[in-house]
């Protein structure tokens, strides 16, 4: 029975089959260990699922040979929508199985950790933990990203930041500036006003709705509510139908109801890949992205709607405030940031190897092979002075972005605020009014986080 | 063993062991599968438990929280009621009227029009609901459909401007075999002698259909309807096409429990929901059993002459 029943939980599982006969010695000491993330070899984030495929497996198993362990890696790939992806390995987390080595939304740390999915490293993994040399190479500001009351829980692989891009062709062909730098949103208004004039299907793509999930928060509403002055969490208390909550949706309104953006995009399925098509097609004007975007999206080679010109075809400019001068800390421009981080499965049957395979993930070798294919910001500062001026976007991103940025709060609760907002643009989207939206998104609020924590 | 070295004892002292013991492992399987995951839904439905967060690692019971919240939510109203339209529209007219249509078109024929028809929607209902789900939006897509390639219709975007008759059709088409099958074989016991009688006496096909037909089959319609309500009441495929959007427009209750419960991390609050849903169930199926009892017993006096 009992061995029956361990081959097929390993075969519904994926979980190592032959590590569950571990414990017994013998001959076949070989262990193995499972990577996952969302991130498939020619879809999702397809680089980094052939780095870890191609690189981290075979050297990270002959290093371990080379020790004389025999240590097997496999990669368990996953290719939808965020929001599923979390559901998954929280499913997975919730019954003590699961990969050894998980790739998580750095905003997820929170609620995982309070849930006891997730465990400090150094209390999965032993003492070891703190003496990587890894940690004194990664800036305490983006450390914070795997960060949850004081303690380490994961790695951080890097972070992003928010920017406008858009189409110099179709610019051009509206009459608008190559190096466009816009000073408001009225400036953003307008020239989404010239490119529905020259014929551009949809002038402006901010994502908005439920559909689009976290991306609707991230990508639009809190650069937005950054841009009015207001962050969603601040000294204690949740943003709530405050006047720069009511002028973000006024923003989303007057995109989504005067042609300048295209309503139904928002509520379908799979309106944001979509629209990242529309983008390559040469059909959206402006969209409003992480650096992400740049490199994993629109990227000539590996991308999932590439575009062949995308050097010379796609601008980027900062998020303006909605006036300069009224932005967050007094800023003209904003954004947000965020990162993926890793972290080792505490009911992992063997965590010291998953740590040492996650390390080593982690080392400045394993990140620099990572951005063989596509440069991006990672987590380490040494690797991050050598790489990043290759590429103008992503220096670009580090030198002008990420010193006005801000983060969205490390709470458990947080996902569910970002539901709330989502559910305040799909209903602006859909015709509602600004005011009707605001009030529904108040009471909201107050019923998931107490009305004595919002302020208004 | 003793049993069959007293093989002519009185069956009544052997009976009841004997039942006991073939029943047995069916109700364990019922016990284990059935109804422990009921007692265990009724007990999540009183707590707070949460997919993730404080509330995963250490649930409290809220009591009767999480039914005031549902009853109060007008998202749960609305998708209570979209599933009445879902079940109404797509099972109780769509699937057995069109499925009794069919069998009544052909009943008499033979050959291969009958098999091409009957092949084909037998098709529709044998297809696992991922690749149909995967037809259907290819079908209905705004950008690349085929019906707006048919219609000459570019850009319409039936699922998000129609989502509820969208899913309605989808799920006719997607289930009227069944009614079609049952009904078919229904209609084969009705004596040709009785429909040959009220044709020669003038009768209209309604009337015969009203007269003859109807009474012979009734036992058939109530137990499809039955069946189907409670199929379509529980359907979970319409997910795979729109996954209950636009904005909860067609977030029939299955799918509106998916989004709260695994999306929204709200366990408790979906435990809640779906054990409103089994009392729902349970209503349906009492209120057609019933049905079906007083029809057999009203049958057989009937009968008897």
């Amino acid at each position: 029975m009992r061995p029956a029943f361990a081959v097929l939980a390993g075969a519904v599982l994926v979980v190592a089959g032959c590590g569950t006969g571990g414990g017994s010695g013998g001959s076949g000491d070989e262990i193995t260990l499972v990577i996952t993330a969302n991130a498939i070899s020619g879809g999702k984030n397809s680089e980094s699922a052939e780095w870890t495929e191609k690189w981290v497996i075979p050297r990270f198993e002959a290093a371990q040979k080379a020790k004389g362990r025999n240590v097997r890696v496999r990669f368990q790939p996953s290719g939808v929508a965020d929001e599923q992806y979390k559901t998954k390995i929280a499913l997975d987390l919730k019954s003590h199985a699961g990969a050894d080595v998980i790739d998580l939304d750095g905003i997820w740390v929170g609620e995982f950790a309070q849930a006891g999915y997730v465990k400090p490293l150094a209390e999965v993994a032993g003492p070891e933990v703190d003496a990587w040399e890894g940690w004194s190479r990664i800036p305490p500001a983006v450390q914070g990203l795997g960060v949850f009351d004081g303690k380490r829980y994961a790695l951080p692989q890097g972070t992003d930041g928010r920017v406008l891009f858009y189409n110099k062709k179709l610019f051009a062909a509206a009459g608008l500036p190559s190096d466009w730098r816009p000073k408001s949103w009225q400036e953003i208004l307008d020239a989404g006003a010239a490119l529905k004039k020259a014929g551009v299907p949809v002038p402006i793509q901010i994502d908005a709705g439920t559909a689009m999930g976290e991306a609707t928060t991230m990508q639009g509403v809190l650069p937005l509510l950054a841009g009015a002055g207001a962050e969603i969490y601040a000294d204690g208390k949740w943003t709530g139908a405050t006047q720069a909550l009511k002028d973000v949706l006024g923003f989303y309104r007057q995109i989504y109801t005067t042609g300048l953006g295209d309503p139904k995009l928002q509520q379908e399925a799979q309106g944001r890949d979509k629209s990242f098509a529309r983008f390559a097609e040469g059909k959206v004007g402006i969209l409003a992205e992480g650096d992400y975007f740049w490199r994993s999206v629109i990227e000539p080679k590996t991308g999932v709607a590439p575009m062949a010109a995308r050097d010379a075809d796609v601008g980027y400019a900062l998020i303006p405030a909605e006036r300069p001068g009224v932005g967050i800390r007094g800023q003209d421009a904003v954004s947000m940031s965020g990162g993926a981080v890793r972290v080792v499965n505490p009911f992992s049957k063997n965590p010291k190897p998953a740590w040492e395979l996650l390390s080593f993930m982690h080392s400045a070798e394993a990140t620099t092979a990572q951005l063989a294919g596509a440069v991006r910001i990672t987590s380490r500062t040494d690797v991050n002075d050598k790489v990043l001026s290759v590429d103008p976007m992503l220096k670009f991103v580090s030198d002008e972005v990420l010193p006005i940025t801000a983060y969205r709060p490390p709470l458990a609760v947080y996902p569910q605020v970002s539901v709330a907002l989502q559910e305040a643009t799909a209903e602006v989207v859909s015709g509602r009014s600004v005011e009707e939206a605001a009030a529904a998104y108040q009471r909201k609020l107050e019923s998931i986080v107490g009305a004595s924590n919002v302020s208004r | 063993m003793s049993r069959l070295k007293g093989a002519p004892s009185p069956p009544s002292a052997a009976r009841p062991v004997g039942t006991a013991g073939f029943v047995l492992p069916a109700l364990v399987l019922i016990g284990v599968f059935l109804v422990f995951p009921a007692l265990w839904t009724i007990y999540l439905g009183l707590t707070d438990y949460r997919l993730t967060g404080l509330e995963a690692a250490d649930p409290r019971v809220v009591g009767l929280d999480n039914y005031t919240a549902a009853l109060g939510d007008e998202r749960f109203r609305g998708s209570l009621w979209l599933t009445v339209q879902f079940v109404l529209g797509s099972a109780v007219i769509g699937q057995a009227v069109l499925g009794f249509a069919i069998a009544w078109v052909l009943r008499d024929r033979r050959g291969p029009v009958k098999r091409v028809t009957e092949g084909l929607v037998l098709l529709a209902w044998i297809l696992p609901s991922s690749v149909v789900a995967f037809l259907w939006i290819a079908l209905l897509d705004r950008d690349e459909g085929t019906l707006n390639a048919l219609l000459h219709t570019p850009g319409a975007a039936w699922l998000l401007d129609h989502p509820m008759p969208s899913i309605i059709v989808f799920n006719v088409w997607r289930g009227t075999a069944f009614s079609m099958m049952l009904y078919g074989a229904a209609l084969s016991n009705v004596p040709p002698s009785l429909l040959e009688t009220a044709r020669l006496a003038g009768a209209s096909t309604l009337q015969q259909l009203r007269d003859v037909v109807l009474p012979h089959i009734k036992g058939h319609v109530l137990t499809n309807l039955l069946l189907i309500s409670l199929w379509t009441f529980n359907d979970f495929s319409t997910f795979q096409i729109t996954a209950g959007g636009p904005d909860g427009r067609s977030e029939i209750l299955p799918v509106y429990i998916y989004n709260v419960a695994l999306s929204g991390g709200r366990l408790g609050f979906g435990a809640a929901i779906s054990f409103l849903v089994l009392l729902v169930n349970l209503v349906f199926a009492v209120a057609y059993l019933r049905l079906l009892r007083s029809r057999r017993t009203d049958a057989t006096p009937k009968a008897a002459p």
